[in-house]
């Protein structure tokens, strides 16, 4: 039988403003049958997004295919006439981004642009459309599916979102379905709510598809093969089973090992109990919008939170998006002076507002962001960023600096010549690297890490993990770790707090997260975290209404 | 190869450059250099009567015809050059220097200066810019000084507008957000983390707002109120022939295609600006 799916020596090329040519895909086949789904595995930059969409014929501007054929239910869409694959584009092939909120048009109601593709293709009646696309909600586990098309986009959640959007590539009963990274944006719990739609609509029709991911828990409970991708070359293929239980190639193997929890607990344990801690918040509360009668800000976003930081160690928060885990972070920071409560640095109280603390103060306390892309001045190099605190804290100017900045780089393992690039040339790893290096070049002893490894894969995210363990262990440093993600969590923290709608419901020692958790919320965050195991989607209980 | 001159071609300096860019840039350039020396080349003084003909047609004696009293229309656009670009220029730079610093600020600080000074240029915005011109004129008196202050105050309104909603956005950045944790002074975060984000945008308003100048100082100027004769300005100088439009003289084509290749110039110049080549793996 032929495959539904055929790439044959598939080579794309992409221009550099210098107009040099690079070669980004350097000659990829693989197949994929009717009704299978095939997941592309790889870190950025390994091009698995490039082959996803050169399955529409498409390739993103500045790249072109340059060879091989991409065959898809036995016509070549490389040598087709572009107005025959935009034909193809919605009815016999449809894309699933990674960012569904940039995908929908914000001033348009949901159902209008659900149906519009079978508009475009003049499919069925509008009517017709719509009662299809109602059948799709429900098949989704979409709530309320007759009225939720009714809504505009800000109105429904990013995960509803992003079901949303496969109702808009479902519409047309494609053949093929491409997913690119549909749930890296998603908090844990919302993640196997999308994944279960997915999976069982794809069951349902019986449709081929492409998953791109980097995540191999994510893609062990969705895909029936895995190709493994780097530098644009397939390094190894095969069915789930085999690649998760007998991988062969070493980087299989790395984004295997990255997966694996290493337990941590810092050396000072013992020592640390009888000191004073450096970093202590009492009965924070802080929120957005004016303050009401009672005193009280109008969207609270702590309430009444307290935590200590043992001098060399690291406290980790825990919790998904509007828990309040970032709240705490500005808090802390000055950036979002707190209504009432106190932060104490070394057993000395900071004043509520960045302004108002004192140069020294500032210092000792340093932030790093999620986003390294936001966090970096996109306009100025590398070593300007990394060198400004050296000048506001220690004012350092010209050759002094400039060896700070050399031994800063070498410090979170960047190549020196880095220091003349700007943000926007280097990868995500390496920018959070450099946003690291900002924070370190104050010399601080608290660092709050917000996010800084959600934006990484998998194997990148361990390096800057271990990169963090590193400078602990020769800098004495100690972090305050905010994440979604359990796992890296667990790697670095030696106690976690868990947050929900900005209380703190459960406080534990990293070594007994698993068996430890008392609160259901705790426990549903926990259960909720992918396992490199293919049953393990089917073996969880769905979320329980109550929370 | 490197035997050649080393020519400074934009390539060689690490920027690239499509030809439109550097089509306009020559056009700018010739411009400038006309406005600084154009006076001495030209043939007769350009207030003296040398054609008995009016509307006089393009002669080997007269490159561009002669004008309603039959003045050499070539001299008078040599002078003209140094009157409009040197005052476009100087009044542009004013507004938009004046207009961003202001904006960017009130971004940054917020608050009470905010909004004070948002109401008051607002306030300025809304006199009509030609009726504000004239009443400004025919009480302080024209000179060149007062029409370059003059014309860069009725422009900052717009100019602050425009880079204070640029500047709010990039405001809301992490990276501000993480200058402004370190402890940085309003004037670090408003030349080093918010100007050079928002250079782009704000050299194409510039760009713009210079043509809006160019044509608000030729109307001054026909009313009487802006460059004063004997001397003229390009504006002043199509205003004055507009008589001869039917015959089709040279003597209001010329100064109008000078006035349209140095505006139209300064636009695809500032749209098509040198990007610095950031490839380095070459």
């Amino acid at each position: 039988m032929q495959n539904l799916v055929e790439i044959r020596d598939l080579k794309v090329q992409a221009r550099s403003d210098a107009g040099r040519r690079i070669e980004i895909i350097k000659g990829v086949s693989f197949d994929i049958a009717e009704g299978e789904i095939v997941a592309l595995i790889g870190e950025s930059g390994s091009g698995k997004t490039t082959i996803a969409l050169t399955l529409m014929g498409h390739t993103r501007p500045g790249c072109t295919i340059t060879g091989g054929t991409v065959r898809l239910a036995g016509r070549d869409l490389v040598a087709m006439p572009e107005a025959e694959r935009q034909a193809l584009r919605g009815t016999e092939v449809a894309y699933v981004p990674q960012s569904a909120a940039a995908a929908f048009n914000p001033s348009q109601r949901l159902m209008d642009q659900v149906i519009e593709v079978a508009q475009i293709h003049k499919l069925m009646s509008p009517d017709a459309a719509r009662v299809k696309a109602v059948e799709l909600f429900r098949a989704l586990a979409l709530p309320e599916p007759e009225t939720i098309g009714q809504r505009y986009p800000h109105q429904v959640s990013g995960g509803q979102l992003q079901r949303l959007a496969a109702a808009m590539a479902l519409i047309g009963g494609p053949k093929l379905m491409i997913f690119d990274e549909p749930t890296t944006a998603l908090d844990v719990t919302t993640q196997i709510e999308v994944l279960r739609a997915f999976k069982s609509v794809m069951k349902l029709g019986g449709m081929g598809g492409v998953y791109v991911s980097h995540d191999l828990a994510v893609v062990a409970q969705i895909a029936d093969r895995i190709v493994v991708l780097k530098g644009g070359e397939v390094q190894e293929e095969g069915p789930v089973e085999q690649i998760l239980h007998r991988a062969e190639h070493p980087y299989t193997r790395e984004l295997l090992a990255a997966f694996e929890p290493v337990p941590y607990a810092s050396a000072s344990r013992s020592e640390a109990e009888t000191k004073r801690p450096i970093l202590e918040v009492r009965n924070l509360v802080a929120g957005y919008g004016p303050l009401g009668r009672d005193g009280r800000p109008h969207k609270l976003a702590l309430n009444n939170v307290s935590c200590r930081l043992e001098r060399g160690q690291n406290l980790g928060v825990i919790g998904e998006s509007g828990s309040g885990k970032s709240t705490l972070a500005r808090a802390i920071a000055g950036l979002l002076p707190p209504v009432s409560g106190k932060v104490l640095l070394d057993a000395h109280a900071l004043e509520p507002e960045a302004r108002a603390r004192g140069k020294e103060e500032l210092r000792r306390l340093q932030i790093v962001f999620q986003l390294a892309d936001t966090a970096l001045n996109p306009q100025r190099p590398v070593g300007d960023i990394v060198g400004r605190p050296l000048t506001f804290y220690h004012g350092q100017k010209g050759a002094a600096r400039e060896a700070r900045t050399d031994e800063l780089l070498d410090m979170v393992r960047l190549p020196r010549a880095m220091k003349h690039r700007l943000p926007g040339e280097l990868s995500g790893g390496q920018k959070q690297r450099v946003n690291l290096a900002r924070a370190l070049a104050a010399g601080p002893e608290v660092i709050l890490c917000d996010e800084i490894t959600s934006a990484l894969d998998t194997v990148v995210a361990a390096a800057v993990i271990e990169l963090l363990k590193e400078l602990q262990r020769e800098l004495h440093l100690s972090y305050v770790f905010i994440s979604h993600d359990l796992s890296t969590v667990q790697a670095i923290c030696d106690d976690v707090m868990v947050m929900l709608n900005g209380e703190v419901v459960e406080r534990l020692p990293a070594d007994r997260l698993q068996g430890g958790a008392q609160h259901p919320y705790s426990q549903l965050l926990f259960s909720s975290v992918p396992k490199l195991d293919t049953g393990w989607l089917d073996s969880v209980p769905p979320r329980a209404a109550a929370l | 190869m490197h035997t050649k001159a080393f020519w400074p071609t934009p390539r060689r300096l690490g920027y690239h450059m499509n030809w439109i860019g550097l089509i306009a840039a020559t056009v700018v350039c010739f411009w400038a250099l006309v406005a600084v020396i154009g006076p001495m080349l030209s043939p007769y003084p350009p207030g003296e009567i040398v054609d008995f003909d009016y509307y006089g047609p393009i002669s080997a004696k007269l490159w561009m015809g002669s004008d309603y009293l039959g003045r050499d229309i070539f001299s008078r656009v040599l002078m003209g050059a140094r009157y409009t670009v040197g005052i476009s220029l100087a009044a542009v730079c004013l507004a938009c220097i004046s207009g961003v610093v202001l904006g960017m600020t009130a971004a940054v600080v917020g608050g009470w200066l905010d909004t004070g000074l948002s109401r008051f240029l607002d306030a300025l915005n809304s006199i009509p810019s030609k009726l504000f011109g004239l009443v400004m004129v025919a009480a302080i008196g024209s000179s060149i000084p007062v029409l370059i202050v003059l014309l860069g105050v009725i422009y900052t309104p717009g100019a602050y507008r425009f880079a204070r909603a640029l500047a709010v956005n990039i405001n809301t950045m992490d990276f501000v957000t993480v200058a402004r944790a370190r402890g940085e002074r309003t004037g670090y975060l408003v030349t080093r983390e918010i100007l050079p984000n928002i250079t782009g945008p704000v050299l194409a308003d510039l760009g713009l707002r210079f043509v809006f100048i160019v044509l608000l100082l030729s109307g001054l100027s026909f009313l009487g109120l802006g460059v004063q004769p004997p001397n003229a300005d390009w504006g002043s100088l199509v205003r004055e022939n507009i008589g001869g439009l039917p015959f089709g003289a040279p003597a209001v084509l010329m100064p109008s295609l000078a006035i349209a290749s140095l505006t139209i110039s300064v636009n695809l110049l500032i749209d098509n600006l040198p990007v610095k080549i950031r490839d380095r793996s070459e």
